[in-house]
C-alpha cells in the first residue's frame, strides 16, 4: 500500500476511535433503565429503546422443576403450555358453563385415576368404565373450547417470537409486538395469570409426551443427558429432568397444576421486562392496572432439600446403538457464592472458542473429539450445581480416552498458574461479549430480568462482567482443587452396540 | 368485565376499566422510515453495502463470495465445506490460524469463514477501538489463505464425525432423506458428503477453488456498526479499488428431479416417535403466487393459530412438533414439505390426519376468518422485517446476491393485502400435489399401532454409511 494511502487510512481510523461513546455501560443503563416493585409484589422492569416501533417482553417466574416433588415432575413445564390455553373469556364459548364441565372431568379423572392405581384389587372393568366416564366429561367440556384462541389473537395482533420456556431455575415467557399494542400486551399477558383455564388439560399432557418422546426418549444424547443428571444428584430436585418422568407425565391432572400454580404463580415471584419503542411512564401505568389485578399472595417456602456431599465417584455406561458420548460432571456452589465468578472465568477458558484448552488438547492436539465444552451452572445455577464436561469423540475413539484427556486438564488447572495473557483474554471476552448482547429488545428484557430475579438486581449484569476482571490465578487452582475432586464426580458415557435391525451404521 | 379490583388499582382513578379485548385501543403505528443502507458498486463489479448503527461500539461486517457447494464437483461433495473452515482456520502466509486465534481473542474479536449452497464468506465482528487491526486480518485471510495441512486434516475428522453420526438422530435422518426424496440423491440441494468425497478433497483442491472464486466482480461486501458510512466508503474503495476484475459470474442453474411419489420408510429401532414428512418440490420466491402462497402458509401451516397446529396437536395431541410450508427459495424451486413427529403407536393416524388436511385444504380452501387471521397476522408483523439495521443490511445482501429488486419489501405488505380466499385456493390447488407427495416415515415399525402398509407399498430406505474408513 502505498504511504499517501496510508495516511488517510490513520485519519479514518482516528475519527471511529473520537465517535460518541454509545450506551453500553452500567452508568449509561441507570438512566435508561426504570425499576418498580407493584404493591403486589411483582416487580416490572422498562428499558426505552427506540430502534423501530416495536418492543419486546419477557415474564419471568421464579419458578422451575426444581419445585417439583415426586409424582408431580414435569409439571413446571405442564403448566408453561396451559399458559397458551387461554383464560376465563379467551379460548371458551362460556366460561361458566365450562368451568363446571372441567369440574367433572377432574372428579371423573381422579376416580379413574385412584382406580387405575390400586396396587391390590384392581378391578379392570371398573378402571374401563371410570376412563370412558373420564372421556366423556372431557367431551363435554371440549364443546366450550375456542382452540388456539390465546396463540390466535396474539399473532393476529402482529405478535412475533409468541413462545416460552422452561428450565429447571424458572418459567419464562415472551414475543414481541408493535409498539401500538402495548395496552393489548398487557392485558393479555397479566390475563393468562390472573385466571387461566386449564381446559384440554390432558389432551396437552400428550403434546408434553410427545415432547418427551422427542427430546429425551429417542435422542441418543437426551438418554444419556436424563441418566447423568439423575446419578449426580441424589436428593435434590435437579436430579429430576425439567421434562418429567414418563409415569408423571402420565398421571399429574390439572387439579395438581391449580395447585402449583396458586402456589407458585404469586407476584412476589414475577418479573415483567418491557424493552423497546415505549414510553417509561404509559408502560408503568398499563403494566400497574393490568398486572396490579394479580392478588398479593404469599410466596411459598424454599426447596429444603440440599444435595449432600458426594462419598464416592458415581459413573453410569449407556450402551446404546449410537456413537460414543461423554459428560463428567462435579458437584459446585449456588450461583450466588462468591467463586461464581472463578466458574466463569473456568468455563470460558476451558471451553469457548478455538482458544479453549479442551478445544487446542482434546479436538486440536490429541483428535480424540470433534468437540468438547463444558457446561456451567447445569442443570440450573439457583441452588448448588454442576460444572460439567462433555466430549464428542471422533470415528475410533473412546469415551474412556476423553476421561483421560480431561483429567490431564483439570490437572493443570490445579498444578499450574494460568498465564497473564490466557486470563486476560477471558476477561477481555466477557467485556465484548457483555456489549453485544446489549443490541436487542428481547436480549436485554431477558438479560435484565435475569439478573433482578436471580440476583435481586439487574446491575449485576454489568457488576459481575467486573467481578470477573478480579479473578486471580491462584482463585483458579484453589477452586479447581476444591472442585475436581474424585470423590465428587459423576461421570456419564455412551458405549457404542450394533444397531438392531439392520439400517444403521456400524 | 369488572373484576375485584385491588387498592393498588383504584388509586388510579383515571384508569380505564376495561371491558375486554375489543376496548383496548390500537392507535396507529407512528410513522417510521427504516434506515436504508448506503450501496456503492466499484468500478471492479465489488458491490458493497454500509449501514451506520451507533447504538453500540461494534464494526461488523461480512464479503459473500458468490459461488457455493452447489457448484461444488460430485466427486468432491463437501469440498465448499472443508474450504469454509480451514480458510480460516488453515491461516494466511504470514501467520498459522492459531496465531490469529490468539491475536483476535485478546481482543474481543472474531473473524470468520464459512461455506454454504451458495456462497462463501469471511466475517468479522470488533469493537471499534480494534477496528483497525482486525480488519488487516480480513484482509490478509481474504488475499492470502495458507490452507495448511493440519487445520484440513482437522476439518475432514469434524466431518467424518459428522458422518459417522448421522444416523444418530431421527429428525436428522429425516429432513436428510426427504430432500432426497424432493431433489433427488445426487442433486447439489441433497447429496450428502461421503467418506470416499472427503478423501478426495485436498489442499490443492481449496486453493483452486480459492483461485476461481476470489474476484472482486464476485463479492458483496457488508458492513454495519459504529462508523461513519462516508469515510468507511472511501476507506473501502481504497482497500478493494485496485482489485482486478475477474471472468463474468454464471448462474448455477440446477435442474429439478422428477417426483418420487410415493411411501417410502426408514426402520429405527432405538426410538418411540415417528418422524414423519410429506414433500415434494416448492417454488421459487419469484413465483406470481408467492403472496398468495405466504397467506396460504400462515393460515394452513403457521404458527400456533394455523390449521395443521389446531388439528393436530391441539386437538388431538398427536405431537409437539407439526408444521410445514410450500417452500420457497431464491434462485430455484424450495422444499413444499409438511412434518410431525408422534409416537410409535399413532403412526399411521397422523399421516392420514395430515393428508385428510391437505384434502380439506384443497377441496375448501381457507375460511373466511382464517384468511382475515392469516392477512392479519402477516400485515400486523410486518414491521418486523426492519425492526433492526442488521436485519434490512441481511435483507439487502440476500436481494443483491440473487438479482431481486431493492424495493422487493415495498411491494410486499399491497401484494398481501390483495390476496383473495379465491388466490389462496386456487394456489393450493396448483402447488400442493397429493399424486407427488413423497410420504417419509422414520421410526420403529414393531411399535405401529397400524402398519404402515395400510397407506400403500412401503419402499425402504438403505441408510447405511458407505465406506467407513479403518479405524485409525
Amino acid at each position: 500500500m502505498n504511504p499517501r494511502l496510508s495516511v488517510a487510512l490513520t485519519a479514518v481510523v482516528a475519527s471511529l476511535a473520537v465517535l460518541p461513546a454509545a450506551a453500553q455501560d452500567l452508568a449509561s443503563f441507570e438512566k435508561r433503565v426504570t425499576l418498580k416493585k407493584l404493591p403486589n409484589g411483582l416487580t416490572v422492569l422498562v428499558v426505552e429503546r427506540k430502534e423501530a416501533p416495536v418492543f419486546s417482553y419477557v415474564t419471568r417466574v421464579d419458578v422451575g422443576s426444581a419445585q417439583e416433588v415426586a409424582g408431580i415432575t414435569g409439571l413446571a413445564h405442564m403448566f408453561e403450555h396451559m399458559a397458551f390455553k387461554g383464560t376465563d373469556v379467551i379460548g371458551t364459548t362460556d366460561g361458566a358453563a365450562e368451568k363446571a364441565a372441567l369440574a367433572k372431568v377432574e372428579e371423573a379423572y381422579a376416580a379413574y385415576d385412584s382406580a387405575r392405581r390400586k396396587t391390590a384389587g384392581r378391578d379392570e372393568k371398573d378402571v374401563a368404565r371410570l376412563e370412558s366416564a373420564w372421556k366423556a366429561a372431557i367431551a363435554e367440556a371440549d364443546k366450550f373450547v375456542v382452540p388456539g384462541a390465546f396463540g390466535e389473537i396474539v399473532e393476529r395482533e402482529g405478535g412475533v417470537g409468541l413462545n416460552a420456556s422452561t428450565s429447571s431455575d424458572e418459567t419464562t415467557y415472551f414475543y414481541s409486538m408493535p409498539s401500538n399494542r402495548l395496552e393489548l400486551w398487557a392485558y393479555l399477558e397479566s390475563e393468562r395469570f390472573v385466571k387461566p383455564s386449564l381446559r384440554e388439560f390432558y389432551k396437552e399432557r400428550d403434546v408434553v409426551m410427545e415432547e418427551r418422546r422427542m427430546r429425551t426418549d429417542s435422542r441418543p444424547g437426551g438418554r444419556l443427558l436424563e441418566e447423568f443428571v439423575s446419578a449426580a444428584f441424589i436428593a435434590h430436585p435437579y436430579g429430576n429432568g425439567v421434562i418429567g418422568w414418563a409415569s408423571d407425565l402420565s398421571s399429574f391432572s390439572a387439579t395438581d397444576a391449580q395447585r402449583f400454580y396458586e402456589q407458585h404463580y404469586v407476584p412476589e415471584n414475577m418479573y415483567v421486562a418491557v424493552v423497546g419503542d415505549v414510553k417509561t411512564a404509559e408502560t408503568l401505568r398499563l403494566v400497574e392496572e393490568y398486572f396490579g389485578r394479580l392478588p398479593a399472595r404469599p410466596r411459598p417456602g424454599p426447596v429444603r432439600t440440599v444435595e449432600p456431599a458426594q462419598r464416592g465417584a458415581r459413573e453410569v455406561v449407556l450402551k446404546d446403538p449410537s456413537q460414543p458420548l461423554y459428560y463428567e460432571g462435579y458437584h459446585k456452589p449456588e450461583g450466588q457464592h462468591p467463586d461464581e465468578p472463578v466458574f466463569d472465568v473456568l468455563a470460558d477458558l476451558l471451553a469457548t472458542g478455538r482458544t479453549s484448552r479442551l478445544y487446542r488438547s482434546l479436538v486440536r492436539d490429541k483428535k480424540l473429539c470433534a468437540a468438547a465444552g463444558a457446561l456451567h451452572g447445569f442443570p440450573g445455577n439457583k441452588y448448588p450445581n454442576l460444572f460439567a464436561f462433555y466430549g464428542v469423540t471422533t470415528p475410533g475413539h473412546t469415551a474412556d480416552e476423553v476421561r483421560g484427556a480431561l483429567q490431564a486438564e483439570i490437572d493443570r488447572l490445579k498444578n499450574e498458574d494460568v498465564p497473564a495473557e490466557e486470563l486476560k483474554m477471558v476477561k477481555t471476552r466477557t467485556k465484548a461479549d457483555l456489549i453485544r448482547g446489549l443490541g436487542s429488545n428481547i436480549g436485554l428484557a431477558r438479560q435484565l430480568s435475569y439478573f433482578q430475579m436471580r440476583f435481586g438486581d439487574w446491575r449485576e449484569l454489568f457488576r459481575n462482567v467486573e467481578r470477573i476482571q478480579s479473578v486471580t490465578p491462584a482463585d483458579i487452582r484453589r477452586v479447581a482443587k476444591a472442585t475436581f475432586r474424585e470423590e465428587n464426580r459423576t461421570v456419564a458415557r455412551i458405549e457404542s452396540i450394533p444397531r438392531t435391525p439392520a439400517g444403521g451404521a456400524q | 368485565m369488572i373484576r375485584r379490583l385491588s387498592v393498588a388499582f383504584l388509586l388510579l382513578a383515571a384508569a380505564p376499566v376495561f371491558a375486554g379485548l375489543a376496548d383496548i385501543p390500537r392507535p396507529p403505528l407512528p410513522p417510521f422510515t427504516p434506515a436504508k443502507p448506503v450501496r456503492v458498486v466499484l468500478p471492479n463489479g465489488m458491490v458493497v453495502f454500509l449501514m451506520e448503527d451507533h447504538e453500540l461500539p461494534l464494526i461488523q461486517g461480512s464479503i459473500l463470495v458468490r459461488g457455493g457447494a452447489v457448484r461444488e464437483p460430485a466427486d468432491k461433495v463437501g469440498l465448499v465445506g472443508i474450504y469454509g473452515e480451514v480458510w480460516r482456520t488453515g491461516g494466511t502466509t504470514a501467520r498459522t490460524g492459531d496465531e490469529l486465534d490468539d491475536f483476535l481473542e485478546a481482543r474481543g474479536a472474531k473473524v470468520e469463514t464459512g461455506g454454504s449452497d451458495d456462497t462463501t464468506s469471511v466475517s468479522w465482528d470488533c469493537l471499534v477501538e480494534s477496528f483497525d487491526e482486525v480488519f488487516p486480518v480480513v484482509l490478509d485471510v481474504l488475499q492470502n489463505p495458507a490452507f495448511r495441512e493440519d487445520k484440513i486434516a482437522l476439518a475432514k475428522r469434524q466431518t467424518e464425525t459428522a458422518i459417522s453420526r448421522r444416523n444418530d438422530d431421527a429428525a436428522a435422518i429425516a429432513r436428510r432423506e426427504a430432500r432426497k426424496l424432493v431433489y433427488g440423491a445426487d442433486s447439489p440441494y441433497a447429496r450428502t458428503i461421503e467418506y470416499a468425497t472427503l478423501a478426495a478433497i485436498d489442499r490443492d483442491s481449496l486453493l483452486a477453488w480459492h483461485r476461481e472464486h476470489l474476484h472482486p466482480n464476485r463479492m458483496i461486501v457488508a458492513v454495519s456498526g459504529d462508523f461513519d458510512a462516508k469515510k468507511m466508503e472511501a476507506r473501502l474503495r481504497r482497500t478493494f479499488g485496485s482489485w482486478k476484475k475477474g471472468p463474468a459470474v454464471t448462474a448455477a442453474n440446477v435442474p429439478i428431479a422428477k417426483a418420487r411419489p410415493g411411501l417410502y420408510f426408514v426402520d429405527k429401532a432405538d426410538v418411540n416417535q415417528s418422524n414423519v414428512r410429506v414433500v415434494h418440490v416448492g417454488v421459487r420466491r419469484d413465483d406470481p403466487d408467492f403472496y398468495a402462497l405466504e397467506v396460504l402458509n400462515e393460515a394452513f401451516s403457521g404458527g400456533f393459530s394455523s390449521r395443521l397446529f389446531l388439528e393436530i396437536r391441539t386437538k388431538r395431541g398427536l405431537a409437539y412438533s407439526v408444521g410445514g410450508a410450500v417452500g420457497s427459495a431464491y434462485d430455484h424451486a424450495g422444499v413444499t414439505g409438511y412434518s410431525t413427529a408422534t409416537k410409535s403407536e399413532t403412526t399411521v393416524e397422523s399421516i392420514e390426519t395430515l393428508r385428510a388436511e391437505i384434502a380439506r385444504l384443497q377441496k375448501e380452501g381457507v375460511a373466511a376468518a382464517d384468511l382475515a387471521r392469516a392477512k392479519d397476522s402477516i400485515l400486523n408483523s410486518f414491521v418486523f422485517q426492519f425492526d433492526s439495521k442488521q436485519e434490512i443490511l441481511s435483507q439487502q445482501v440476500t436481494y443483491e446476491l440473487y438479482g431481486y429488486p431493492a424495493d422487493l419489501l415495498d411491494r410486499y405488505r399491497p401484494a398481501i393485502d390483495k390476496v383473495t380466499a379465491d388466490d389462496v385456493l386456487r394456489a393450493a390447488r396448483k402447488h400442493i400435489r397429493p399424486s407427488e407427495f413423497a410420504v417419509l416415515v422414520v421410526g420403529k415399525s414393531a411399535d405401529f399401532g397400524r402398519p404402515l402398509s395400510e397407506l400403500g407399498t412401503v419402499t425402504p430406505i438403505d441408510i447405511t454409511i458407505p465406506g467407513a474408513p479403518e479405524k485409525r
